[in-house]
C-alpha cells in the first residue's frame, strides 16, 4: 500500500513523465540520423575505358559530381598507373584545385600542396591525398569504388585495388 | 581600354570627398590649437596644411582631366617596393617591432599632436593607396570594409588606454592622486547615463541602417560541397584561427589551442596576484600582465586578422597590398617534418619503418623511434621548461603563486608562445611538423 502510494505520488509521477518524454525526444532525434531517402551519387560508378585518360593528365570532370580526380601518371614509383584520388584535402577537408601549369593540387583554404601523385609537399596537410578503389570491370570500363579508401602513410597504396596498371 | 584602371573619374571624385573630410577634420584641429593658444608658427602650419588638403580635395572633385593624367597617385616604385617586401616574415617581424615601439615610445605617442599627425598620415596613406586598382579590390570588398574601420578603432582604443595609463603613471611617480580619484564627480544614472546610452543606441542603429543600405551583402554562388572559393576565407573574426591552421594540424589549431585560449582567459583572474591597477588605468604597475595580454591580442590576434584579410590571396598565398591576385603565383613552400630533417638530412639514413610482417608492437615502436627527437623536444618544452622558468626568470612569480597556480600560468605562457615559435620554425627551417604521426592523426 505504501509502495503504491509512493509510486503514485506527484513527485514520482512528474519525474517519470519527464524522463519518459525525454527518452522519446532523444529517440526521435536519433531517428534523424537515418534518413528515409539519401540523395547521394552512387558509391560505385563507371568512368569509361582507360584510353579516355591520357598519360600525364588529371581528369577533373568527375570532381563536381563524384568528388574524385582520375590521374594517369608514371611518376609514382615509375609505374604507368591510373588511379582515383578523393578531392578532399587531408588537412581540413576543402576541395583543392588541380593547377595543370604547376602540376600540383593546391588547396585554397590553407595553402596545402600535393604533387600529381597525391603526395603532400607544402602547406600544413599532414598526409597524402587518399586514393579510392578502382578496377577494370568485365565490360572493359574502369570502375571507381568510393566505399573503400587507400592511405599512402598506412602503406595501402601497394594494394592492387587502389590503382589500374596500364600495360603496353 | 584598360579593364583594371588605377584611376577612374568616380574614384577621383570619391577621393576628393575623403580629402575634403580630412581637411574639415584638420580645420577643427586648427581651431583647437587656436583655442589652446599654442605658438603662432604651429597654428600657421596647421592652417597651411588644412588649406592644402582643401585645395587637393577641390581639385579632385572638380577636375575634368583624363584620369590617366592625374598626378596625385601612389608612386609605382613605392608600390613595387612594398610588394617585394610583402612576406609573412617581414609582416610578422614588422608587427613585433611596432608592438615593441608602441610600448617603448608610449610617453611620446600619447601626446595628442603626435596621435593627430599619425592619424593624418594613416588617412593620407589610405587616400594615396586607393589610387591603386588592386588595393581598392582588397580594401573595398564589402567583407573587408569593417576590418578597415577596425584598424582605426583598435588603434584608437589602444592609444586611449596608453594615454590614461601614462597619465596615471606620471601621477603616481609625482605622488599626486590618480585621475580616477581626482575626477570622481558622481553623476546620476537617470538622466545622465541613460541619455548617453540612448544616444549611443540611436547613433549605432543609424550607422547599421546606412551600412546595410549602402554596402550590399557579399553573396557568392550557391554553396557546393565540391567547389571551394579561392581563396576560401573564414569570417573575419576567425582569420587568426585560419592563419594558425597554416602552421598546425587541425586538432591542434582548431581544438586544443582555441580551448586553451578560452579557458586561459577565464583563468586569468585566479592567476593574477598583483592587486594593483584595480579600478584605474596603469602600465608601470602591471607591466608583465599588460605586455603579455597586448602581445596575445595585438600581434597575434588582430595582426593575424589583418594578415588574413588583406594579405592572403588565392591558394592562401601571400600577396602585397598592391599586388594582383594571381591564381598561378608560384611560391616555393616545400616543407619537411622534423623526423626527415633528423634521419634523412642529418643521419643520412632512411626513416625507420617496421619490416613487412612486423607485429603491431614493432610498428608502434618504429613510429616512436622515427619521431623520437620531436617527442623529446615537445616533452622538454612542456615538462622541463616550467620548472626551469620557475628557477630563473619566473622565480618571483613562483614564490608568490605557489605550485599549482604557477604551473597553470607557465603552461598558458608556453602554449601562447608555441604559435610564434612554430611560425618562425616554418619560415626559418621549412619545418612542417615537429612530431608527425599521420598514422594516428597526431601531428604537432
Amino acid at each position: 500500500m505504501v509502495l503504491v502510494a509512493l509510486l503514485l505520488s506527484p513527485f514520482v509521477l512528474a519525474w517519470t513523465l519527464l524522463a519518459g518524454t525525454s527518452v522519446i525526444a532523444l529517440l526521435a532525434t536519433a531517428r534523424f540520423m537515418m534518413p528515409n531517402v539519401l540523395i547521394e551519387p552512387p558509391r560505385k560508378f563507371k568512368i569509361g575505358p582507360a584510353s579516355d585518360y591520357d598519360l600525364g593528365t588529371v581528369a577533373t570532370k568527375l570532381v563536381a559530381q563524384f568528388g574524385v580526380w582520375i590521374v594517369h601518371t608514371d611518376q609514382y614509383r615509375g609505374k604507368n598507373l591510373i588511379y582515383a584520388l578523393a578531392s578532399v584535402c587531408t588537412h581540413l577537408g576543402c576541395t583543392p584545385s588541380w593547377l595543370a601549369g604547376e602540376q600540383k593540387f593546391k588547396c585554397p583554404c590553407h595553402g596545402s600542396g600535393f604533387y600529381i601523385t597525391g603526395i603532400n609537399f607544402e602547406g600544413p596537410a599532414p598526409r597524402p591525398l587518399e586514393r579510392v578503389g578502382i578496377r577494370l570491370s568485365e565490360d572493359g570500363m574502369l570502375e571507381v569504388d568510393k566505399s573503400i579508401k587507400f592511405q599512402e602513410e598506412m602503406g595501402q597504396w601497394i594494394d592492387p585495388a587502389s590503382y589500374y596498371e596500364v600495360v603496353g | 581600354m584598360d579593364p583594371h584602371p588605377d584611376l577612374t573619374p568616380e574614384v577621383i571624385r570619391g577621393l576628393g570627398w575623403l580629402y575634403l573630410l580630412l581637411a574639415a577634420m584638420n580645420a577643427l584641429w586648427t581651431w583647437r590649437e587656436v583655442k589652446r593658444h599654442v605658438s603662432a608658427g604651429s597654428i600657421a602650419g596647421w592652417a597651411v596644411f588644412t588649406t592644402l588638403l582643401f585645395l587637393v580635395g577641390v581639385a579632385h572633385v572638380t577636375g575634368g582631366a583624363e584620369p590617366e593624367q592625374f598626378l596625385i597617385r601612389m608612386p609605382e616604385w613605392f608600390k613595387s617596393r612594398v610588394d617585394q617586401l610583402a612576406k609573412p616574415t617581414t609582416y610578422f617581424t614588422g608587427s613585433l617591432l611596432l608592438f615593441v615601439a608602441v610600448i617603448w615610445l608610449r610617453e611620446w605617442l600619447v601626446k595628442p599632436t603626435v596621435a593627430w599627425v599619425l592619424l593624418n598620415l594613416a588617412v593620407l596613406f589610405m587616400c594615396l593607396s586607393l589610387t591603386d586598382y588592386d588595393f581598392r579590390q582588397i580594401v573595398g570588398k564589402p567583407d573587408n570594409v569593417p576590418i578597415v574601420s577596425m584598424l582605426f578603432i583598435v588603434g584608437f582604443f589602444t592609444w586611449l588606454y596608453f594615454r590614461r595609463a601614462v597619465d596615471n603613471d606620471q601621477r603616481i611617480a609625482a605622488g599626486r592622486p590618480l585621475f580616477e580619484q581626482e575626477d570622481n564627480d558622481k553623476i546620476l544614472v537617470w538622466p545622465d547615463l541613460v541619455y548617453t546610452e540612448m544616444i549611443c543606441m540611436i547613433a549605432l542603429t543609424a550607422i547599421l541602417v546606412v551600412w546595410g543600405v549602402v554596402l550590399q551583402a557579399p553573396l557568392e554562388d550557391p554553396a557546393s560541397a565540391v567547389r571551394t572559393p579561392n581563396p576560401s576565407k573564414a569570417p573575419w573574426y576567425f582569420l587568426g584561427l585560419q592563419e594558425m591552421l597554416v602552421y598546425y594540424d587541425p586538432w591542434m589549431a582548431g581544438v586544443v589551442l582555441p580551448s586553451i585560449i578560452l579557458v586561459g582567459l577565464m583563468a586569468l583572474p585566479y592567476i593574477d596576484f598583483n592587486k594593483k591597477g584595480n579600478g584605474y588605468y596603469t602600465f608601470n604597475e602591471r607591466k608583465f600582465s599588460i605586455i603579455t595580454f597586448l602581445f596575445g591580442f595585438i600581434p597575434l590576434w588582430i595582426g593575424l586578422i589583418i594578415l588574413g584579410t588583406f594579405l592572403r590571396g588565392p591558394n592562401w598565398n601571400f600577396f602585397g597590398i598592391y599586388e594582383f591576385w594571381d591564381v598561378h603565383k608560384l611560391e616555393n613552400l616545400n616543407n619537411v617534418n622534423l623526423s626527415e630533417l633528423v634521419w634523412v638530412d642529418t643521419l643520412k639514413q632512411p626513416l625507420p619503418v617496421a619490416s613487412a610482417g612486423a607485429s603491431e608492437w614493432q610498428k608502434i615502436l618504429a613510429i616512436l623511434l622515427r619521431e623520437s627527437v620531436g617527442l623529446v623536444l615537445v616533452a622538454v618544452y612542456l615538462f622541463v621548461l616550467p620548472p626551469l622558468m620557475a628557477m630563473t626568470i619566473f622565480r618571483r612569480f613562483f614564490v608568490r603563486m605557489g605550485f599549482l597556480r604557477y604551473m597553470v600560468f607557465a603552461n598558458l605562457v608556453l602554449f601562447m608562445a608555441c604559435l610564434p615559435i612554430k611560425m618562425v620554425l616554418r619560415w626559418a627551417f621549412r619545418l612542417k611538423y615537429i612530431v608527425a604521426i599521420p598514422e594516428w592523426f597526431f601531428n604537432i
